[in-house]
């Protein structure tokens, strides 16, 4: 089956994933991306190249960032956009994915962006377009379930290559809960298909996912150990929403020892840049020295984000 | 068909453009000719003359139809464009489509006092009112044909046509 992102001529149609995303299409993402930043640099911070174009906003679970950074993207290549927080409308109507989107292409979407709490429905929503004959229509993915998170995957990927240049001599680490994280998914697919040697998981065994090592990561438990002549420091988020059961003693437990503090960055390469996706959790996973210091990459990754989602969109509307 | 040679071409610029620019005008070349001859102009001319340098892919009119082209290059204007007076400079001029785009864009960065248009090669075949203010050569091509010019190792320009037109 071919890769249902990809059309016919092997161009990127829909995003959904960095899993199997040959490294040219990744590529050039980011080399599009870069014309972007200095777009938001300008008096006016906007190009005209998706006027008249629709992008719908499809949140079916919230998410104010990320809403936020693909709006200012969308808006700043000038398309109209159009928020749905459909979690409190159709659906709890009883309608089914796929009568929404038909929906709202019969009001000429030309794209959805989706966030969605379970794995998988973006995929559902392109292989419908697919189907029936409207590929035009794209999908961006921007977070489904435990699997995938592209655009922040690509953002990430943008930060590491502004700041270490080259992905083929890194050391990259990333640090804390891995098992509910599509963030350390969508960033590993990425750094190695852009051929990364040395990608680390570090955590307690029970925040990361069984088959780890498949992804073709080192893991580390102990995190001193894990971050020692590391390049790239990336911290994930304690989410604590998406945890049943007890996977932690506390907290503070859990900061004590994978809490990035600035002890704990000096084991490091002295170099060595900090990023974390947000929202932080200061002092549950990083401490805030490490946070505000002159290390920490983690607002120019907002902002290297809304130029990265502005090269998505404005490559998938022109396919 | 035969082309004019492109450092003949050059010269034969600059000799029009020599006298008759602002002394403190901006040269803004559109990627990629126009830079090059941007950039050549800029030490060929006397007087002080700011380079800078545009890539009008997010202002094309052909978007919906070709998307965007594989490599954009960073549109760079290190200077006030507001109440400048502005050269434009491309390597060929032809439907004027991406002349009108490069208007467009330096618009965002502020309001010109005026904008001038300098072109190595004018080909005729206008879709738009746009006209050059210096050029180089004016020679009549078949629409098949494309007009390229490329820049040797030594920095020496070269036109030479190719099938497609532009």
């Amino acid at each position: 089956m071919r890769n249902p992102q990809l059309n016919a001529a092997g161009e990127l149609t829909h995003l959904l994933t960095l899993e199997g995303l040959p490294a040219e299409i990744i590529v050039r993402v980011l080399d599009t991306a870069l014309p972007f930043v200095s777009i938001a640099e300008r008096d006016v911070k906007k190009v005209p190249l998706l006027r008249g174009r629709s992008v719908f906003n499809l949140f079916f679970e919230n998410s104010t960032r990320t809403r936020t950074t693909f709006e200012i993207a969308a808006k700043r290549l000038s398309a109209d956009v159009i928020n749905l927080n459909i979690g409190v409308s159709s659906t709890s109507k009883g309608e089914t994915l796929r009568d929404t989107v038909d929906n709202l292409v019969a009001m000429n979407a030309d794209m959805f962006v989706v966030r969605h709490a379970q794995s998988g429905a973006p995929h559902l929503i392109a292989a419908h377009l697919n189907r029936t004959g409207r590929a035009h229509v794209h999908v961006v993915n921007a977070g489904d379930g435990r699997h995938a998170h592209p655009t922040q995957g690509l953002l990430d990927l943008f930060t590491i290559r502004h700041y270490k240049k080259d992905f083929r001599n890194l050391t990259v680490a990333i640090v804390g809960d891995v098992l509910h994280s599509r963030v350390a998914r969508s960033l590993i697919h990425g750094l190695t298909t852009l051929g990364t040697p040395e990608v680390r998981v570090i955590g307690p065994k029970t925040l990361l996912p069984a088959a780890v090592q498949s992804l073709g990561v080192r893991v580390h438990h102990d995190m001193r150990e894990g971050l020692a002549g590391c390049d790239v420091v990336v911290m994930l988020r304690l989410q604590s929403e998406r945890m049943r059961g007890a996977l932690l003693p506390s907290t503070g437990e859990y900061f004590k020892h994978y809490g990035l503090t600035s002890e704990k960055l000096a084991l490091a390469r002295h170099d060595a840049i900090v990023m974390h996706p947000g929202p932080m959790n200061r002092g549950v996973e990083i401490d805030s020295a490490v946070a505000d210091g002159e290390r920490s990459v983690i607002l120019p990754q907002v902002t290297f984000g809304i130029a990265v989602r502005m090269a998505v969109l404005s490559i998938l509307a022109g396919t | 068909m035969a082309l004019p040679d492109a450092e003949h071409t050059f010269a034969a610029l600059a000799d029009r453009m020599r006298g008759a620019v602002a002394f403190d005008a901006r040269f803004v070349g559109i990627y990629s000719g126009g830079a090059w001859i941007a950039e050549r102009l800029q030490r060929t001319i006397d007087g002080d003359h700011p380079v800078g340098f545009i890539d009008v892919s997010f202002y094309r009119d052909d978007f919906s139809r070709k998307g965007l082209k594989p490599e954009v290059k960073r549109t760079q204007l290190p200077f006030e464009v507001e109440g400048a007076t502005i050269v434009l400079i491309d390597d060929v001029l032809y439907t004027g489509r991406s002349v009108r785009a490069a208007i467009n864009e330096l618009f965002d960065y502020g309001r010109p006092a005026r904008v001038e248009l300098a072109v190595l090669v004018d080909r005729g075949g206008r879709e738009l009112p746009i006209e050059a203010t210096y050029a180089g050569v004016r020679i009549a091509v078949a629409r098949d044909l494309s007009i390229v010019l490329s820049r040797g190792a030594d920095g020496r320009l070269a036109l030479a046509t190719e099938a497609g037109g532009a």
